[in-house]
């Protein structure tokens, strides 16, 4: 990663937030983010806890429609076509069959591993066993699992360790081949051996889809993503090249958080 | 603590566990007198009326003669109510707690409605009976049959469902139906291949609890009219003419167990409390066998939930 913000113009844009303001009833928890979103690259949020990074990354799909009181301004831009996520005529169910989400917490269905990565192809419709099985199998390679769960697909996917269960997730996230694939914070109920191959799968992922990760662990943005925004009480402090944030930001706050000397 | 010598830490310590055993007691006395208190009457209904517990008992309608009397009529029309009032209470009571969580938009609206789902439940089964007397029987005409029966006591037991259903489903987490929602699912997908299968053994249990309940009312039933004593049966559901023919037995008169018991217990002859004993020694087990089948569904379905 030597590419700066100079080398960009080669770069192709998935997704652009403009002026976003997002606002839990009378609290605004979002001031006036704009940034660029990369395609098929990794691009890492961080900051504090209660910086409004996870509240972010829920706007590009619309995560709050489902919960009253909640109000977006501004706009994310999605390209090709221009769409504007936010926009109240565009339906959050559209958003969220073109951009996937992994959850903090591996959040399988009480169902079997087929029926779990099967599901985002059935809410489409689907049908046809030998499409789903294939479909099914593709997205478990995708997510370095298939191997693992090819005997015991009709299994309860509680059976899975815990990190098996995430990489689950993530097939079932990829399954439907997602534009833009969201990580909330990914890896924070694994151990380390599980991070580790989540980690390695992103690095792996980024070739197919533009992927955008909320993450609390400094290291862990250091070594997934391509291009990291640190968020600081709802506003976006920096946005740059990795390798620049970590190296030598141009904010003095940036550089007060990523040396530990805060947060 | 430094102040204080090991002697006096130790004699505190045991001024201060005198209250445990005390509360042990308390607690163990106050349990006791509502578990003895259905052992005695358990019992009690044992010694009178186990003997009069045979085949001809389950088989016999009631008789002038204590010692033919059985209890036919009785369970017949039992279970058939309970059929009306499970088949009617579910749909209603699964769609409206559904409707609540899921769709409805939070405002006074809902909430007034929650406030009353919830005193439904305190309103004494009486006036559900005058209700069913004015509306059900008269207004529409169906008479003191097994329909309006079984309506009466689905309204009665409606509460009970809404609130089971609502607990289950609340108590899905919400990253579940996040996860559902992300994939791009709707409102509806997301209830039918989510919320609902998996809100299954809470709705089951509830469901159990209510018609449990519902078996053993009586002040309703006998508001709109049951009779108290009656020898023949309805006709078998679905087994008239079609199509009109099929759906006689929720037309037909009826008698239910606590009625038949009532009836028993009004006979001046101790032959007949023997048989009221013995009914509602049946009347408890089937209580008592429909809250253990409702423990067991729970058991059996949670075991592939975890969470």
């Amino acid at each position: 990663m030597t590419e700066g913000l100079g080398a960009q113009a080669a770069l192709a844009l998935k997704a652009e937030s403009r002026g976003l303001n997002f606002f839990y009833g009378a609290f605004q928890a979002l001031k006036s983010i704009s940034m660029p979103i990369y395609d098929k690259k990794v691009t890492a949020l961080i900051g504090p806890s209660g910086c409004g990074k996870s509240t972010f990354l829920r706007c590009f799909n619309r995560m709050h429609d489902l919960y009253p009181g909640n109000r977006y301004e501004g706009e994310i831009r999605l390209h090709p076509d221009n769409t504007n996520l936010l926009n109240p005529h565009v339906d959050p169910i559209e958003v969220r069959m073109r951009i996937s989400m992994v959850f903090q917490k591996p959040n399988p269905f009480p169902k079997s591993i087929y029926e779990n990565v099967a599901y985002g192809l059935r809410v489409r419709g689907v049908r046809g066993v030998a499409t789903v099985d294939e479909k099914v199998e593709q997205a478990l390679r995708g997510a370095a699992l298939w191997d693992e769960v090819k005997d015991r697909l009709n299994d309860l996917a509680f059976n899975l360790s815990g990190g098996q269960q995430q990489r689950m997730c993530i097939a079932r996230a990829l399954a439907t081949e997602p534009e833009i694939l969201l990580f909330d914070e990914p890896t924070s109920a694994l151990d380390p051996i599980a991070t580790a191959s989540i980690e390695e799968l992103i690095a792996d992922l980024k070739h197919k889809v533009t992927i955008l990760i909320v993450t609390h662990n400094m290291q862990q943005a250091a070594r997934v993503s391509d291009f990291t925004a640190y968020m600081y009480l709802g506003e976006m402090i920096e946005f740059d090249a990795t390798d620049t944030i970590f190296i030598k930001p141009k904010q003095k706050a940036t550089e007060d958080y990523i040396t530990g000397r805060f947060g | 603590m430094a102040d204080m010598t090991v002697a006096q830490i130790r004699s505190l310590i045991i001024k201060h566990k005198r209250w445990d055993l005390i509360f042990g007691i308390v607690g163990i006395l106050a349990l006791m007198v509502g578990v003895l208190t259905f052992v005695t009457l358990f019992a009690g209904m044992v010694l009178d009326g186990a003997h009069r517990l045979s085949w001809d008992f389950f088989a016999n309608f009631p008789s002038r003669r204590a010692e033919h009397a059985g209890i036919l009529s009785a369970w017949v029309g039992s279970t058939l109510v309970m059929l009306v009032t499970a088949v009617t209470a579910i749909p209603v009571g699964v769609g409206g707690a559904v409707y609540l969580e899921e769709y409805a938009a939070k405002n006074w609206l809902t909430d007034i409605i929650e406030i009353n789902v919830t005193n439904l439940a305190g309103v004494p089964s009486i006036i559900y009976g005058l209700l069913a007397l004015g509306l059900f029987v008269y207004k529409f005409g169906f008479g003191q049959s097994i329909l309006s029966a079984g309506l009466t006591l689905a309204l009665l037991i409606l509460p009970v469902v809404i609130v089971a259903t609502r607990e289950a489903i609340r108590s899905i987490p919400s990253v579940i139906r996040e996860g559902a929602y992300a994939l791009g699912a709707t409102k509806w997908q997301t209830t039918a291949d989510h919320i609902l299968p998996y809100s299954v053994p809470g709705i089951l249990t509830g469901v159990i609890i209510g018609l449990a309940r519902a078996i053993g009312e009586t002040a309703p039933i006998i508001t709109i009219g049951a009779l108290t004593f009656i020898a023949f049966l309805p006709p078998a559901p679905f087994s008239g003419d079609p199509p009109a023919g099929l759906f006689d037995w929720l037309f037909a008169p009826f008698t239910v167990m606590p009625i038949q018991m009532f009836n028993w217990t009004s006979r001046p002859e101790s032959a007949f409390h023997q048989n009221a004993a013995a009914a509602g020694l049946v009347l408890v087990v089937m209580t008592l066998s429909m809250n253990a089948l409702a423990i067991y569904i729970r058991y059996r379905l949670r075991k592939n939930i975890k969470w």
